[in-house]
């Protein structure tokens, strides 16, 4: 195990640098001056020059990329060229919001493919089935900015039921997390009963059936359980699409959260913390593959064993 | 039953293409704004009724299947032409090439695609042709992975080597020994692309990151509409529906293809 960590822990660190160096130079080569998007077409070559300098885009590229890697390892994202506070209190404050939402929206992913998927698996050619991969269809093939306006239209708007926007309390959350989470269940849910309908023709499942055991704990404890590990895979790949996909919903629903911080930065050109905001997403999906990584090679010996 | 599971998307998507390639023939008005007709709801006169500006939605909606469709097309063709190239590459050669191509591809990877192109238009500035560059950019590593992954196999079968036996150069036999066994696996993950293009095309317009008004998209026809759902719901609807309509039809169209070919999911 301890050889294992180290190997994904070691490729984590690489794919991290070239993570960072990736978004650096995106920012840094695409064409247009920042310095003059910032401040506008009336501005003097004189204030140009000057805040070109202030920002140390006046040296060579490969130095800026040094210095930028050497402050970010020291914890300094610089200050928000828009409210000049440091970048990294900012995100502080962002981050809880987008995470809660992820959560939420896996939660609600999960509760609505394991049941979806299970039946579908069992009921295998019924109507159920049908059913279950109709909804599997629609999910992955709905956008989630305009599932998201047609639940506040029905729920909000025409029933009541729930807030429009914001993040204030626990029923505010419950529209965003089925509209992020949709897509993730559908994905998940033909997941789910595609494995199961391959677990269930193993021998140790007719052996179970033949002890007798009822069929909800054949299903949880020997079906389900074995099933678990394409699906905790397929999970931990599909969460780079929630947290892209958190973005929009955040807009939606006004949620104030990194996604809604990127695109406010993105219009008021603020560079700095629209690098500062996709480094931290980015850097959110390359940890949860890691661990996604950790768990299978913990939950099946045979993956720690093969690296 | 089988049978319209194929007529009825193909339909859809070709009405999509034929709209798109012969829209500008059409005699529509899609910029013409005619004000006492603001957010007018649809009637026997204008089927889709009026957007906030009192523009036809109807004539917007063909607008933007033209958006929607070379959007698509193009970075589809971006994608597939430089990820099989670059996967194709990184399998045949090994050593430190593909060392490198495969670690660039783990960074690309390591992205929520859809992030990556929300900064890379977001800093471009809207256009369509920086929408195209921007999900190009996210597109084709999927495509090399595919490709790379899949020239690994080939290039231990039989023929492969028997051409190399014979002497052939690398460009003939991954032209015509490698690539045609590759597009069956790259048609069906070039189907599926397709239906996430459209998408994010939408997407980025929804964000204002997509296309400069007044040309029009679905997701900015969309992002226009939600501020009137009470009293002009048609204008979220319509685009709406037409975006989950395209997108449903590719996707059902894709798992046909996919069982038709014969290729393993991913």
């Amino acid at each position: 195990m301890p050889s294992f960590l180290l190997s994904r822990l070691l490729s984590m660190f690489t794919v991290l640098l070239g993570v960072i160096t990736l978004i650096f130079f995106l920012i840094h080569l695409v064409p247009g001056d920042p310095v003059q998007a910032m401040l506008g077409e009336t501005a003097t070559p004189t204030d140009l020059e000057a805040l070109r300098i202030a920002l140390g885009l006046d040296q060579p590229l490969l130095t800026q990329w040094w210095l930028y890697m050497s402050n970010l390892f020291q914890g300094n994202l610089g200050n928000s060229l828009y409210s000049k506070e440091p970048i990294i209190d900012i995100l502080i404050e962002r981050f809880p919001a987008t995470l809660e939402l992820a959560a939420a929206g896996l939660l609600v992913a999960i509760l609505l493919a394991l049941p979806l998927g299970s039946i579908a698996a069992l009921r295998k050619d019924t109507i159920y089935d049908n059913g279950a991969m109709v909804f599997s269809l629609l999910g992955v093939s709905i956008p989630n900015f305009w599932l998201g306006p047609m639940l506040i239209l029905l729920f909000s708007l025409m029933l009541g039921w729930f807030p429009v926007s914001g993040r204030e309390g626990a029923l505010s959350l419950v529209l965003p997390a089925i509209t992020l989470g949709t897509a993730l269940a559908a994905i998940l849910g033909r997941m789910v009963r595609s494995t199961l309908l391959e677990v269930l023709n193993e021998d140790y499942i007719r052996t179970a059936r033949a002890k007798g055991l009822r069929e909800s704990a054949i299903v949880i404890h020997h079906a389900l359980r074995n099933a678990s590990l394409p699906i905790i895979t397929i999970l931990g790949l599909q969460l780079g699409t929630l947290l892209g996909g958190a973005v929009i919903t955040e807009i939606i629903f006004a949620w104030p959260g990194i996604g809604q911080l990127t695109i406010e930065s993105i219009q008021r050109r603020d560079y700095p913390l629209v690098q500062a905001c996709i480094l931290l997403i980015s850097l959110s999906y390359v940890f949860v593959n890691t661990f996604t990584d950790i768990l299978y090679g913990w939950l099946d010996p045979r993956v720690r064993y093969s690296v | 039953m089988y049978k319209y599971q194929i007529v009825i998307p193909s339909f859809i998507l070709i009405i999509w293409f034929a709209l798109a390639v012969f829209g500008p023939w059409l005699p529509l008005e899609p910029n013409y704004i005619i004000l006492p007709n603001i957010l007018q709801a649809p009637s026997s006169f204008e089927w889709l009724g009026y957007d906030d500006l009192g523009r036809p939605v109807l004539d917007r909606l063909i607008m933007g299947a033209k958006t929607s469709f070379f959007v698509a097309f193009g970075v589809i063709f971006v994608s597939v032409t430089v990820g099989t190239l670059v996967g194709a590459i990184s399998a045949w050669f090994g050593g430190y090439i593909d060392l490198v191509l495969v670690r660039i591809m783990d960074v690309f990877l390591a992205f929520p695609g859809i992030l990556l192109a929300i900064a890379l238009s977001g800093i471009l500035g809207p256009g369509i042709e920086n929408v195209v560059f921007a999900l190009s950019v996210v597109g084709w590593v999927g495509f090399a992975r595919l490709a790379r992954a899949q020239t690994l196999s080939l290039r231990r079968r039989e023929h492969v080597l028997a051409a190399i036996a014979l002497g052939a150069r690398t460009p003939r036999i991954l032209w015509y020994h490698i690539l045609p066994l590759l597009l069956a696996p790259l048609i069906v993950e070039a189907t599926f692309g397709i239906a996430g293009i459209v998408i994010a095309e939408a997407g980025l317009s929804f964000l204002g990151l997509g296309v400069q008004p007044p040309t029009a998209s679905w997701g900015s026809m969309i992002k226009d509409g939600t501020s009137y759902m009470l009293v002009a719901p048609h204008m979220v609807l319509a685009p709406g529906l037409v975006l989950l309509l395209v997108v449903l039809s590719v996707n059902i169209l894709g798992d046909k293809l996919r069982d038709y070919l014969d290729v393993k999911s991913r």
